[in-house]
């Protein structure tokens, strides 16, 4: 029930695969795995698939628009793909789905990072 | 009049304040949900909102001190939940303030400020009530809608 995350590198983006349930409990250590990530110029752009994750609370909310704004401050891309209704919902309610790029999966993902690349 | 559809049902549930418990009452909540026959996007909700109180009771009641108790219970009358979290934490100084969306005490800890406005918008009703060095609780009604027709 917990979160698992898979990072696969491709191109300059890094692509996050979450599966489980994200929440308070699980945040933290994403928050330090992708913060690293990040840190140590292992990519450019980050995309976040959340085609498994099961459950998001605010938590979520927090971590993804923690890591928008560092990537965002060393000029990089932040997009999301596989959303459920659900999670967007949470994203509409904050506001984040006007600053995030939300893409239907990580193929779309991708190509609309590919001028970035 | 016919009775015979009444359905009342009560649970309590008291756990550690620790994060490793956020998901013990979601599990809790949507078995005890479960009864209603709710549609997933409800039973989602439900989950999201209880995820969202007994976190704040957690990181704001207790300041992540892992020696809380944190209270919940639920009532089923009919078709209708009344879900109840409570904390015997700090409480909440300016609970006005504390709703609004965005809004987080703690800055530093990458909160999104969004608990109060999630539950808000996922449930009929959320009532707050809290003491500054007694505690807070949050009192909060859904109606399930798949069995509305039961009861009508």
């Amino acid at each position: 029930m917990s979160l698992q995350m898979d990072m696969n590198l491709q191109g300059g983006a890094l692509i996050v695969r979450l599966s489980g349930e994200l929440d308070h409990h699980s945040a933290e250590s994403l928050k330090t795995s992708l913060e690293q990530a990040i840190e140590q110029g292992r990519c450019r752009h980050m995309i976040l698939s959340l085609k498994h994750l099961s459950f998001m609370d605010s938590s979520g909310l927090g971590v993804i628009l923690g890591r928008y704004k560092q990537i965002s401050a060393l000029g990089g891309k932040m997009v999301v793909c596989d959303v459920s209704d659900a999670i967007y919902r949470l994203f509409e309610m904050s506001g984040l789905f006007k600053i995030l790029t939300i893409e239907k999966d990580e193929a779309s993902a991708l190509s609309s990072l590919e001028v970035a690349l | 009049m016919t009775q015979k559809n009444e359905f009342h049902n009560y649970m309590r549930v008291q756990f550690a304040s620790i994060s490793q418990n956020e998901a013990f009452a979601r599990v809790a909540i949507a078995a005890f949900v479960s009864q209603l026959d709710p549609q997933m996007n409800e039973l989602t909700d439900i989950k999201t909102v209880v995820s969202e109180a007994v976190t704040n009771a957690i990181i704001h009641g207790y300041e992540n001190r892992p020696d809380g108790l944190v209270t919940m219970t639920a009532r089923i009358e009919n078709d209708t939940v009344y879900i109840t979290v409570e904390d015997n934490g700090v409480g909440i100084k300016n609970l006005e303030e504390a709703r609004q969306p965005l809004y987080t005490s703690k800055p530093e800890l990458e909160r999104s400020g969004m608990g109060f406005t999630i539950m808000e918008n996922f449930m009929d009703e959320v009532e707050v009530t809290s003491e500054e060095g007694f505690g807070t609780l949050v009192k909060m009604k859904k109606r399930i809608t798949s069995k509305k027709a039961l009861y009508n």
